[in-house]
């Protein structure tokens, strides 16, 4: 058997592991670490600007590809500037591993230089974490921590490195273990099939149906099982925030987003449904308004691989824990089953009636049926933007986006047709996730077309990533909806508090960001004219080499709607416009 | 809202404990008593806990504790029979008529006088925790001068066992 230091056991891990790239920030208790990876490691390094680039880049990379994203940053203000991103891929359950250097062990406790306590402080927004206290440990701490960040439900897991252990010179036997097995740990691999079966009778028995599927479908790779089941059902579907193209969009059955900022249809298909198969959500309050007034006639079926999702704010009916996919599979199974037996199955004149209500709702407010927004004024309006840019890309583009108005237009108007393309924060509602998430998904995919729709506001939050873009050329597409603003503020402002822009407002103080793109050798277009929006956005994806920093000005008082009307308003209960609610 | 007694078998690792704990302070649930202490398995620890909370409450603590990696296996004792023991240590002013009434006292609670000074009476009672409670309130504010507290214990009746 080979000796390896602490160091250069983590170097080969990473590769015995297949990791495809390390995103990460070097610092003194990492040193040991690094030159491992200098002198021998396969996998290469992508150097940030910020640690929390880092762990959002690794968690852009793990939603688009699947697989964990890997971040090492040293101790102290490495391992807190982490933070954001771990707590942003523990909300939306992003498979993570990451590696944060500690003081020598001998210094833990001493207040030494650059210490900090990075169990304690992450603890609350880890899956799990460990300390090494021996060098001999690392590679079966390494294996734990993929298959904790990768099982049952995913998350991040951390590894703090006392710096001691990673010495050069102390050498130990290294063998990378093929399989780990926690006594304490053991996800579920199938779902109940007595439960599974009360699911199909009360699915085969609905008049009124409807499929809400969440991020749980798309991190459980289960959108082909969802997709087959929809279709042998012809029940409608639709998504959270976080479960975007897992379903297609362009499939008729799609019945758009729903929650807060739903779609008309969607709110109003839950509210009034009578069976809700619930598959990979978690009943969030974005999605269900007033939890009193949720769905009221509504029998719900949870299936969801973590138990404590279930019933957490809405009791289920027939609650199954299990894998979505395997649990989609088994339903279908027993869904033929009961069709063979029984071919009246489901009832078809419910709904027959059941989708022409729908249609009924979706031709009134549906968004995509015609432009539910004001186009009368001078403006490009955002929706426009997102819009063009599902044109330009053909719906085929890897979307990340940052947090507020873009990020909500971005999922109404961008039609995703395939799980994975559509990254942005939802649980966390981090600004500054959407560049370094395009840039993770950019290098797994260097060939697809990667935006990020961003906002000014958000995109200041890790505009240094344009120069990590720079050094690895990364040519990533911003598109940046320039309102002045902080444009969510900014509507709850005109909406709640009078339109008393309490610190919302720049102010004339914005940086000219085509000569920033240039600053960092990046191409700049700004837009502020309608007629120009396509043929600039054609442009920009046509420099397939060019990270094209789009500086597009829209109308600066636009809303999103819909908005869901609280406090105490049902699924169904919105504002439609500035002046039109249900 | 009823008082559950949740039974944890923990990994002995640094930080178990404190993933425990910081699970209550984070999603916002009481712990009334807490104990923990290695099993006959060095590996394992067993922890106590007490709580309140109505059923959906207590359904929600049992699986947030599951999902903790370092927890291996939990039970809520409240669902069955069980044995629950708590051991206090009270350390009270005893002068004067009053030594007499305070050992009389101890001896209807089946308590023990571990420790006698020229003034003081340190007992030790044990029971579930309400009658450590009424041994409190029996023997009166004025002369308790300072109250330790192992919090519960417990074990199920019968069979019934939490191990591996």
């Amino acid at each position: 058997m080979e000796l390896l230091s602490g160091g250069e056991m983590i170097a080969r891990a990473m590769e015995d592991e297949g990791v495809e790239f390390i995103f990460g920030y070097p610092g003194g208790a990492v040193l040991h670490i690094y030159d491992a990876l200098f002198k021998s490691c396969k996998v290469p390094h992508i150097l940030v600007r910020h640690e929390q680039a880092a762990t959002h880049a690794a968690d852009g990379y793990a939603r688009a590809t699947g697989k964990p994203g890997v971040v090492l940053v040293t101790s102290g203000p490495g391992a807190t500037n982490a933070i954001t991103g771990i707590a942003t891929a523990y909300m939306d359950s992003i498979p993570m591993v990451v590696l944060s250097g500690q003081v020598a062990s001998h210094l833990i406790g001493e207040d030494a230089f650059q210490e900090t306590d990075m169990l304690g402080i992450s603890r609350p927004i880890v899956k799990h974490s460990f300390q090494v206290r021996r060098t001999e440990d690392i590679p079966e701490i390494i294996k734990k921590a993929f298959y904790i960040a990768t099982t049952g439900r995913p998350g991040p897991v951390v590894i703090d490195l006392p710096k001691d252990l990673t010495n050069p010179h102390d050498k130990f036997e290294y063998s990378y273990p093929k399989k780990v097995k926690l006594r304490s740990y053991t996800p579920a691999t199938r779902g109940h099939s007595g439960q599974i079966k009360k699911a199909a009778s009360l699915l085969l028995s609905a008049k009124r149906p409807i499929i809400y599927a969440g991020g749980g479908v798309v991190q459980g790779n289960a959108s082909e099982q969802l997709r087959v089941l929809a279709r042998e059902l012809n029940f409608p579907v639709t998504h959270t925030l976080m479960g975007l193209g897992a379903f297609p969009a362009s499939d008729r059955q799609f019945v758009g987003m729903l929650g807060m900022h739903g779609f008309y249809e969607a709110n109003n298909a839950m509210h009034h449904s009578d069976v809700i198969l619930a598959v990979g959500a978690r009943f969030d309050d974005r999605v269900t308004n007033t939890t009193g007034k949720f769905c009221p006639g509504a029998k719900i079926v949870h299936i969801d691989i973590d138990p404590a999702a279930i019933s957490k704010t809405i009791a289920a009916d027939v609650p199954i824990v299990g894998p979505v996919d395997s649990v989609l599979n088994d339903l279908l199974a027993v869904i033929h089953e009961m069709r063979a037996a029984d071919t009246s199955l489901p009832d078809k004149d419910a709904l027959k009636h059941w989708w022409n209500q729908i249609d009924e709702w979706r031709d009134t407010h549906g968004l995509w049926v015609r432009p539910q927004y004001d186009t009368s004024t001078p403006f490009i309006k955002p929706q426009q933007v997102i819009e063009t840019l599902c044109k330009v890309t053909h719906g085929k583009a890897y979307v990340a986006s940052d947090v507020g108005q873009h990020q909500m237009f971005a999922a109404q108007y961008y039609k995703f047709d395939e799980p994975r393309r559509w990254l942005n924060s939802g649980g966390l509602g981090t600004m500054g996730f959407g560049l370094p998430a395009a840039m993770g998904a950019k290098l797994a995919f260097p060939d697809a077309d990667v935006a990020c729709v961003t906002g000014e506001g958000s995109i200041q939050m890790n505009i240094q990533e344009l120069s990590t873009c720079a050094q690895y050329k990364i040519p990533v597409k911003i598109i940046s909806l320039y309102n002045g603003y902080l444009g969510m503020v900014k509507q709850w402002q005109d909406m709640q508090y009078d339109g008393r822009y309490s610190e919302s407002v720049y102010e004339n103080s914005l940086p000219d960001f085509i000569k920033l793109a240039e600053a960092y050798g990046h191409v700049g277009i700004q837009v502020t004219k309608l007629s120009d929006l396509e043929d600039a956005m054609k442009e920009a994806f046509a420099r397939k080499n060019d990270l094209v920093f789009m500086d597009i000005h829209v109308d600066p008082h636009e809303h999103v709607y819909p908005m869901h009307i609280a406090p105490n308003g049902s699924m169904r209960d919105m504002w439609l416009s500035k002046t039109e609610r249900t | 809202m009823m008082r559950h007694i949740i039974s944890v078998l923990l990994e002995n690792e640094p930080g178990a404990l404190s993933r425990v704990v910081g699970l209550f302070s984070q999603r916002g649930y009481n712990i009334e008593t807490l104990n923990v202490a290695p099993t006959e398995d060095p590996t394992l620890s067993r922890l106590t806990l007490t709580t309140i909370g109505d059923d959906h409450k207590i359904e929600q603590i049992t699986k947030h504790l599951n999902r903790l990696i370092d927890v291996v296996k939990l039970v809520d004792l409240s669902e069955g029979a069980h044995i629950e023991r708590e051991l206090m240590l009270v350390k009270v002013r005893a002068t004067g008529a009053q030594r007499a009434e305070i050992k009389r006292c101890t001896d209807i609670f089946r308590g023990q006088i571990v420790d006698v000074g020229p003034s003081v009476y340190t007992i030790q009672v044990t029971g579930a925790a309400d009658k450590l409670d009424s041994f409190l309130e029996a023997v009166g504010e004025a002369a308790i001068m300072e109250v330790v507290r192992s919090g519960v214990s417990g074990i199920a009746r019968g069979e019934k066992i939490l191990s591996l």
